[in-house]
């Protein structure tokens, strides 16, 4: 399973970014106290013409395409065979992982009455009419998938670390707190043991979860955009089609590759490690393709339901959706050029475009394009902005936490070009 | 070489089956015909020239829909007679399952309108509840609201082209609100829904969706200089069963003009094509477990494949 490709992050875990980011969620949790005290519209502008706001469209239309991290390279690697990104895979499931479990917690926040969420394993409720009962079972399922699949790292921790942190906070303890040393050993071998009987195991079976970690992005991603179909006199017609599905399975491919890109230059950036550009040039050379099909897509569709004026007429509806468009004709034409894609700067910039666009177009089908008629307005209030910033907090906490206890990030200098060279394989495969 | 060979032409067959799938129900979903209607379904037919606008409809439709911890009833302490006390809604709410409006423009006739749920032949707010919360009575037609399976996600309301549906905002334990004929309480009792019953100048009528539809044909054709020439519900999203009359165009009452395909025709059959019998998944899952089962040999095999052609 390639556990040499991988490695800790060396480093205190309490930074001073731990507190900021603390302190965000400690602010969120108590806004989300008051929401279940007081009722969902307490902290929030939403209405009973806008029953859907900042949460559903950002935190889980956005937030899981910009999650599609893992979906997209496990696309690439597993499927396509492109064995080489795949010291880059589990910083993409770690991120995918805490976006998904935190859209998913999103969710719990914003619905009504979460206490009747078990409905959703009841086969007598099931109403397989519904495109949010089929995005709500794949969105479940596959935030255990991305457990799953990121299990084999957590195993292999438990499995060989020396368990340092905890022996220093052992010893730290007063002697009347502290543990009996040899029962601690005891304890510690026995779940080193334990992880390292279950991780041969898992990872023969792992195959079938990654592609299940496949399908089932492709199910529900096109399926967020399906959620929108019903819309049909509430909807701008710019954004309403029976294309919706494919238009956001597209878009979230081209979303999940920009943000591997973005995550993996900050990282680099904030964790002073060397740019990983290689493999960043070749994920960021994907992506002008799938945003050329997706604007392929979206204008041949808007040709033939002739909308295609109501595009260009330059009203608000129009002018958002040509920023949008804007946005991802410059990301990609940055990642044309070859020479733009070895500089992590120009590649940073690119993604970020591309992040830009991309998710601007799911907030325009979600809450832009929305209209429910006369009389109904909606903008997110501060509280329900803050409880959003937490999540992302949250989800950065979490993140900068975990690689420096498991093995996530990739191993530097594991692709020197003179161990390159070393290993060219007999065949080479193009698909 | 041959193998990779088969292994591209499976993917471009795989790519093509999956083009095909998406762009097919595309072209299916603008041409589907309209479902048969259901004329034996029970609905209201309100007409807006009768209407006196006292409001007589909204107080029945409280005093007799007010379950416990559902719709406020404010109770003073001083009112021993259990009659709650009366308040002036000006539009649906979490509170408020009916309401009446006035429209009054200058220069133009005035007139009242009623809201409440349309109960629609084909219903989005049903289409859509993942949960079965929302159904629809397959004798009498009624769209009711079950808060045990609710889980409060708002879609009917997104969903409902009529912005029927209602939330409580306000509230810890909050659910959905819309008419329902009084199906558990009114209707049980007396076979009519509180609102129609309480009028006193027969502005609401409370009956069979073709005798309803029969009366108000009958209506316009003996006073065609009196009332708008068609009767709001007939058609739109696919027939409703709360059917309109009215002097002004139902459009400056508030009643949105719209198509008369139901819009769950569009979105259930785009979602019926691409998961037709679970095949499509299915497929995709085991060819995706193959091809990958397959790499991960190979991986073993020859460690890191170096790729031309995509730097």
């Amino acid at each position: 399973m390639h556990h040499h490709e991988f490695e800790k992050q060396e480093g205190n875990i309490l930074t001073r970014s731990f507190f900021v980011l603390l302190a965000l969620v400690m602010i969120g949790a108590c806004l989300v106290v008051i929401r279940f005290a007081k009722g969902v519209g307490a902290i929030t502008n939403m209405s009973d013409g806008y029953p859907w706001g900042l949460w559903l469209s950002y935190d889980v239309a956005v937030g899981s395409a910009m999650a599609c991290g893992g979906y997209a390279m496990g696309f690439l690697i597993y499927i396509r065979n492109r064995m080489r990104y795949h010291p880059m895979i589990r910083s993409c499931l770690l991120t995918s992982m805490f976006g998904y479990a935190l859209a998913g917690l999103s969710v719990m926040i914003d619905i009504g009455r979460p206490w009747n969420a078990y409905n959703f394993f009841v086969p007598s409720r099931w109403q397989i009419n519904s495109v949010m009962f089929e995005v709500a079972m794949c969105i479940m399922g596959y935030t255990v998938v991305l457990i799953i699949e990121f299990m084999p790292a957590v195993l292999y921790s438990l499995e060989t670390s020396k368990w340092r942190r905890l022996r220093e906070f052992a010893d730290s303890l007063p002697p009347f707190l502290a543990p009996d040393k040899v029962k601690m050993e005891a304890h510690i071998q026995r779940v080193s043991n334990t992880a390292g009987l279950i991780r041969p195991i898992l990872e023969k079976a792992l195959v079938f979860f990654i592609a299940l970690g496949v399908t089932l992005p492709t199910m529900h991603q096109s399926s967020l955009g399906s959620l929108l179909l019903i819309a049909v006199t509430k909807l701008h017609p710019l954004w309403h089609t029976g294309f919706l599905p494919l238009l956001f399975l597209i878009n979230c491919i081209y979303l999940g590759y920009a943000m591997v890109v973005f995550e993996s230059i900050f990282s680099s950036h904030a964790y002073k490690r060397p740019y990983e550009i290689r493999e960043l040039s070749g994920v960021g050379s994907i992506i002008p393709w799938l945003t050329a099909l997706w604007l392929a897509v979206t204008f041949g569709d808007l040709a033939y339901r002739h909308q295609l004026a109501a595009a260009f007429c330059l009203d608000f509806y129009s002018c958002v959706f040509l920023v949008n468009v804007a946005l991802l004709v410059a990301g990609s034409l940055i990642l044309v050029g070859a020479k733009n894609r070895k500089s992590p700067r120009r590649l940073f910039a690119a993604a970020v475009l591309i992040i830009l666009g991309g998710g601007l177009y799911r907030m325009c089908v979600y809450l832009i394009g929305f209209n429910p008629g006369a009389g109904w307005r909606y903008f997110p209030s501060v509280s329900e902005v803050m409880v959003s910033v937490s999540i992302v907090a949250f989800e950065i906490l979490a993140y900068q936490v975990l690689i420096k206890l498991v093995p996530v990030l990739p191993r530097v200098g594991l692709h020197d070009p003179e161990t390159l060279g070393t290993n060219k394989p007999k065949q080479t495969v193009t698909a | 070489m041959e193998r990779q060979q088969s292994r591209r032409g499976f993917l471009k067959t795989v790519g093509v089956g999956a083009g095909a799938l998406v762009v097919a129900p595309v072209a299916q979903a603008s041409s589907e015909a309209a479902p048969h209607l259901n004329d034996e379904e029970i609905g209201m037919l309100y007409d807006a020239t009768k209407c006196v606008g006292c409001k007589a409809c909204m107080s029945a439709c409280k005093r007799e829909n007010n379950e416990k911890g559902n719709l406020e009833c404010e109770r003073g302490a001083f009112d021993k007679n259990e009659t709650p006390l009366w308040d002036a809604p000006n539009d649906l709410s979490g509170n408020n399952r009916t309401v009446i409006k006035l429209y009054k423009e200058a220069g133009h006739p005035w007139s009242y309108v009623k809201f409440s749920c349309m109960h629609c032949q084909n219903p989005a707010c049903v289409s859509v509840c993942p949960v079965s919360a929302l159904t629809k009575d397959k004798q009498t037609g009624v769209v009711s609201y079950n808060k045990n399976a609710c889980v409060g996600c708002r879609y009917c309301q997104l969903a409902c082209p009529f912005n029927i549906p209602k939330f409580q905002w306000d509230r810890a334990i909050p659910q959905i609100v819309k008419c329902n004929f009084c199906k558990e309480t009114y209707l049980k009792k007396k076979g009519i829904s509180a609102c129609a019953d309480a009028c006193p100048t027969g502005a609401i009528l409370f009956g069979k969706r073709k005798d309803l539809l029969q009366e108000a044909h009958g209506r316009l054709a003996a006073h065609p200089d009196k009332y708008q020439p068609t009767i709001y519900g007939e058609n739109e999203v696919g027939g409703v069963n709360h059917l309109y009359l009215a002097g002004v165009p139902f459009a400056k009452l508030g009643l949105p003009a719209l198509p008369e395909a139901a819009p769950p025709q569009f979105s259930e059959k785009i979602m019926h094509t691409i998961y037709k019998g679970f095949v499509a998944p299915v497929a995709l899952y085991a060819t995706l477990c193959l091809i990958a089962l397959r790499n991960l040999k190979r991986d073993k095999a020859s460690p890191h494949p170096i790729e031309k052609g995509d730097e």
